[in-house]
């Protein structure tokens, strides 16, 4: 198949004996390897690639880079597809599947377009005033505002792509790999400094592969090569294409993206210096129906002709504000297409070699552009005089904007007004402690300073580095074919005739009587004016348009550009994806999953797990064959332990050893109980306060040896204990002797609980005498079984007669179903949370996190009587604050439904009367609602500022409606007085 | 993104295992008891948020877990030095205010505490 628009040429990037074949909304083409999607079109005669954001227009390609703000299209198959990605960044492979976006039902024939006719409603604001009336159409509005919203469509299928991060050390990033990162890359690496350089193009050499020069003799290409490979072969330097430097962060942190085959790779890069050598972009100009397919960037010409071979037009026009774009009329020539103009908005023209027989009109404008889908003729002003040209091709230039972004993400102060550019420069070749700008975004014009500017800054980095001296790089020769054109433009962007929409921004579809519409309604400041038109909102951030916005802003308001200002500069420069960001940590690799040493048995037995913090712990277990609900399953489990035993997994609670001299003092200061008084081998039941006076954990605290304590703290909490009392040891009482030890993982611990537990644990134990008197309540002993080191620990939270039994966790496995056959005989059972928590809500036990919320005070939830002695405790104070001990604060109360069947709703507030939805005050809330195997009836514990027992109110979910009445009771359901579990 | 010299690692990190713990040299009072609701309150809930120099406690968090001190210019971001518990700022908004601004924040960062080069 022939690609058109291909030319021979030599210098070339792309390798002409490897055709690709490539496939563009549902046709198939050809190209090279070394294309990217966007020459290849192009090649192909492909101008029409996508439909505008709000107007539908057709547009086409207009740059060859990541300045691109039309030719977004979507990638791969249809769902399983990236949206928006710049088809000038694009690299083409064989077999590439790509359409395009914000269309339908084709690009040709788009009804979307149908829009247009309405666009005199559609200007700045739009959204907000036209939607805004009468607010009950809101919801109306909404679809099919949210159907047109949006840029391409997300994929709908998971992201099968790899991505992957790494964190980098360097003495100096160097950001862009043209002359200038080139030299500065060059000199560092000569004197040792390691050096990162990168550049977002997968062919380097930037500026210098569109220009027709020769330096040091050889062409630009052989130099660049050349150069490349004396950097590559020292190891100090990682040359990194397709790679963009999208953030600048503090302490020169550098976020990186590198595109390779196999996936993205997201760089974190610590820099101790960086060079920004990031070039710079090309301005469109703004004038009638500017937006026309075939209205392209005059350097982007040169590239797809110099680069690949590419003439993307037979007969072109040329419209400029500054000389460069002539370079791009003996491009077009020497590539064998006509020149049928240059149309130049200045007095005078500068003059040029091999131009001599070309049409130049200065002082003249192109006042319109005739084709829809495509460029047919250019209108022309010369004085008062129109003219028609016909051409296939429109290559403009309104200057050239260095790309300050990289600088400008710490702050704009670093930033200047330069009237050479007509654009914003740095304000010196450090503007940033520690980050040097060379070349092009520093202002350099000419290529010999570029290169200058590279081998200086190159030389500045690693003289601050303290790196040896080195023999300089030298300034290599530039010889330029027919003269070096400069990248100085007029202060002028835009052509004031014309019938047609101008547009400054393209992507976002914002003309210049958007920006006017916006001044006459009275915003000034340029920040506003961007939120309200959109300029420069689009995923290309106004690459191409801001300049020209502002210009056109400051125009309208009498003021100089600099008084207007640009906009604040922010990371990313260009998009970064999601799953770039995400890297591997995605699923099951988003967090870290804490299992238990039994966990594999719980798997085994049909456990429903739930997570607790990071830990997965079985819910509930569904026997095979039994097809239990989670309410049959725990009620089951909760009896059998009330009735005769069973065993849990508690291995994910929070373990502390606490040691030394001062062991037993710490602890009286961080419990409210004195809990560093208990006796030796005797466990208390401890509660720990903030500093503010709220509850901040409980647990037991165990009197292992003298001076040697091991605590409990709730699962979720077992981090934030540790933290608090590392804090308290480390910044409170230094002169405290304590060492703390984590050891939450080094045990397996099982809790044995029910009647028959005693039972249990002498068949386990045979050796060991487990009688009441031997190990009574609260009482600890260690043992051996199986030949470890063994903890036995009488605790209960369940209300029953129970143990905990600790072994370290390798052996936690053995235990478990050691228990589980000493118990068959009783009719041992293993049970989940959910009956855990049904047993301890019947007995009033509360749990840190639900009824306890980190609002509660030990008084509130009928602790206060735990208070012991007079000496100051950590949150002690703070009891006496007067919002904590005011009358009325709400205060743990049980609760049983009133007809002894409907459920207490979740998270219900509790009110007087019955709920029909007219407001009441709420006098509480249920904290947690259960079910009482013993009552046989539904049950919960809340906090609320009631008194009397026996009183009714109604608990209602204000999210489902669902309600229920209840009876105000003690917060003890089973087993007040503790004989059980004593017993 | 910080990069942080621990003063008892003799290292710097990255921020993501250092966790910020609010305003450094708050004393507990030594006899709580004896304090207004006023002085309590001050001891809980009151912090300086100056714009320029400030001392900020910080934790290890993923390292030896010490906790430690950071002098830190909030404007900037720079981090003047960081220093252990118990010691005393070398630099303070005063002498910051006296001193020359220093060159470049990389080496700022090598700077701080006067460990590596």
């Amino acid at each position: 198949m022939t690609q058109p628009n291909r030319i021979a040429w030599d210098g070339l990037q792309i390798d002409r004996r490897r055709a690709l074949s490539f496939r563009f909304n549902g046709k198939t083409y050809q190209g090279y390897e070394g294309d990217t999607l966007a020459s290849a079109l192009l090649a192909n005669g492909v101008h029409l690639v996508g439909r505008s954001f709000k107007y539908h227009r057709p547009r086409g390609i207009l740059s060859a880079g990541v300045e691109e703000p039309n030719a977004l299209v979507e990638l791969g198959r249809e769902g399983a597809h990236q949206p928006n990605l710049r088809a000038t960044e694009i690299p083409l492979f064989d077999g590439l599947e790509a359409r395009s976006q914000n269309c339908w039902p084709s690009l040709k024939w788009d009804l979307g377009a149908a829009v247009q006719l309405a666009s005199p409603m559609l200007t700045a604001g739009f959204y907000y005033k036209t939607f805004m009336q009468p607010s009950w159409a809101w919801r109306h509005y909404e679809k099919v505002i949210r159907k047109a919203a949006g840029l391409g469509k997300a994929p709908t299928v998971r992201d099968e792509a790899r991505y992957d991060k790494r964190h980098q050390y360097c003495d100096l990033l160097v950001v862009g790999a043209g002359p200038a990162g080139l030299m500065a890359a060059t000199s560092a690496a000569r004197r040792s400094a390691r050096v990162i350089l990168v550049d977002e193009r997968r062919e380097l050499g930037g500026m210098l592969l569109e220009e027709s020069v020769h330096i040091a003799g050889q062409t630009a290409k052989q130099w660049v090569q050349q150069t490349l490979a004396e950097l590559e072969a020292l190891e100090t330097v990682t040359v990194l294409p397709r790679t963009t430097v999208f953030g600048r962060y503090r302490h020169g942190k550098f976020g990186l993206v590198q595109h390779t085959e196999q996936g993205q790779v997201l760089h974190s890069v610590h820099a101790r210096r960086a060079v920004m050598a990031t070039g710079a972009i090309e301005r469109p100009m703004v004038f009638s129906d500017n937006d026309r397919p075939g209205v392209m960037l005059a350097g982007a010409i040169r590239r797809y002709i110099r680069c690949y071979g590419v003439v993307p037009g037979r007969r072109a026009a040329i419209f400029t504000n500054n000389d460069s774009a002539y370079e791009t009329a003996r491009c077009l020539r020497e590539a064998g297409a006509e020149v049928a103009a240059i149309v130049d908005l200045r007095e005078r023209a500068p003059s040029v070699a091999g131009l001599d027989d070309v049409e130049i009109l200065t002082q003249a404008e192109v006042v319109g552009v005739q084709g829809s889908q495509h460029v047919k003729a250019v209108e022309i002003e010369v004085g008062s005089k129109r003219r028609r040209i016909a051409c296939d091709l429109l290559c403009v230039s309104g200057g050239w904007t260095p790309t300050i972004h990289l600088l400008a993400h710490g702050g704009k102060d670093t930033l200047a007004y330069d009237a050479a550019w007509g654009a914003f420069i740095p304000t010196c070749s450090e503007p940033v402690p520690g980050i040097h700008a060379t070349g092009a975004c520093n202002g350099a014009q000419s290529l010999v300073n570029i290169l200058a500017q590279g081998i200086a800054a190159g030389e500045a980095a690693a003289e601050a580095l303290g790196c040896e001296a080195a023999t300089p790089v030298a300034l290599p020769e530039v010889q330029h074919r027919g003269g070096e054109l400069s990248p100085s433009a007029a202060p002028v962007c835009e052509v004031r005739g014309g019938r047609g929409k101008k547009f400054v921004d393209l992507q976002d579809d914002v003309t210049v009587r958007d920006l006017e519409l916006a001044l006459r309604e009275g915003y000034r400041s340029i920040e506003h004016v961007k939120r309200y038109t959109t300029l420069g909102m689009g995923t290309d951030q106004g690459r191409t348009s801001n300049i020209n916005g502002m210009r056109i802003v400051a125009e309208r308001l009498g003021k100089r550009i600099d008084e207007v200002g640009t906009t604040t500069f922010r990371p990313p420069f260009t998009p970064v994806s999601l799953g770039a960001l995400a890297g591997r940590e995605s699923d099951r690799r988003l967090d870290v999953l804490r299992r238990s040493p039994i966990h594999d048995w719980h798997v085994r037995n049909g456990a429903v797990f739930m997570p607790s913090g990071l830990w997965l712990r079985p819910q509930y277990y569904r026997r095979p064959g039994h097809g239990e609900t989670l309410t049959e399953a725990a009620r089951k489990e909760a009896a059998n332990v009330r009735d005769k035993v069973g065993i849990a997994d508690v291995s994910t609670l929070g373990k502390i050893e606490v040691q030394g001299r001062d062991a037993a003092e710490f602890l009286n200061r961080l419990y409210i109980n004195r809990c560093g008084n208990v006796g030796l081998h005797k466990a208390r039941y401890g509660v720990m306060l903030r500093e503010d006076g709220f509850v901040f954990d409980d647990g037991t605290v165990v009197k292992l040896a003298d001076n040697r304590y091991l605590i409990s703290t709730t699962t979720v909490n077992a981090g934030a204990v540790l933290s608090h009392m590392e804090f308290h040891q480390q910044m409170v009482w230094p002169e405290l002797s304590v060492h703390i030890e984590p050891v939450t993982e080094q045990w397996a611990v099982v809790a044995l609980a029910g009647p028959a537990s005693r039972e249990v644990l002498a068949r386990l134990m045979p050796e060991e005498d487990v009688s009441n008197q031997a190990l009574p309540f609260l009482g600890y002993r260690e043992v051996c079984f199986q030949g470890v080191t063994t903890r036995l620990f009488r605790i209960s939270f369940s209300g029953e007669l129970a143990y905990e039994i600790a072994v370290p966790a390798d052996h936690g496995l053995t235990l478990w179903e050691a228990l589980l056959e000493a118990g068959e005989p009783f009719g041992i059972m293993p049970y989940g949370l959910e009956a855990m928590d049904y047993l301890r809500i019947e007995k009033g036990h509360l749990i840190i996190g639900t009824d306890i919320d980190g609002r509660v005070t030990p008084h509130d939830i009928g602790l206060g009587g735990m208070i012991r002695g007079d000496d100051d405790f950590i949150g002690r104070r703070s009891l006496q604050r007067p919002a904590l001990t005011e009358e009325g604060r709400p205060r743990l109360v049980g609760f049983v439904s009133a007809d002894g069947e409907t459920p207490i709703p979740a998270s219900a507030q509790l009110v007087a009367e019955r709920w029909t939805g007219t407001p009441q005050d709420s006098l509480g809330r249920i904290t947690s609602p259960g079910f009482s195997p013993v009552l046989d009836c539904p049950i919960a514990l809340g906090l609320a500022e009631v008194e009397a027992e026996g009183g009714s109110l109604y608990a209602v979910s204000p999210l489902t409606g669902e309600q229920a009445e209840v009876t105000v009771t003690r917060p003890v359901f089973h087993d007040p007085k503790g004989e059980r579990l004593r017993g | 993104m910080f990069y942080i010299h621990c003063p008892y690692c003799g290292e710097h990190r990255e921020e993501e295992e250092f966790h910020p713990k609010g305003q450094a040299h708050i004393v507990r009072p030594k006899d709580p008891e004896s304090c207004s609701d006023e002085e309590w309150g001050d001891y809980l809930f009151f912090r300086d948020n100056p714009r320029g120099v400030h001392h900020e406690l910080w934790v290890h968090a993923v390292g030896c877990r010490k906790f430690f001190n950071i002098t830190r210019h909030t404007v900037t971001y720079e981090i003047l030095e960081t220093y252990k518990m118990g010691e005393q700022p070398t630099i303070t908004a005063e002498t910051y205010a006296a001193s020359a601004q220093p060159e470049s924040e990389a080496s700022q960062v090598v700077k701080q505490a006067g460990v590596r080069a």
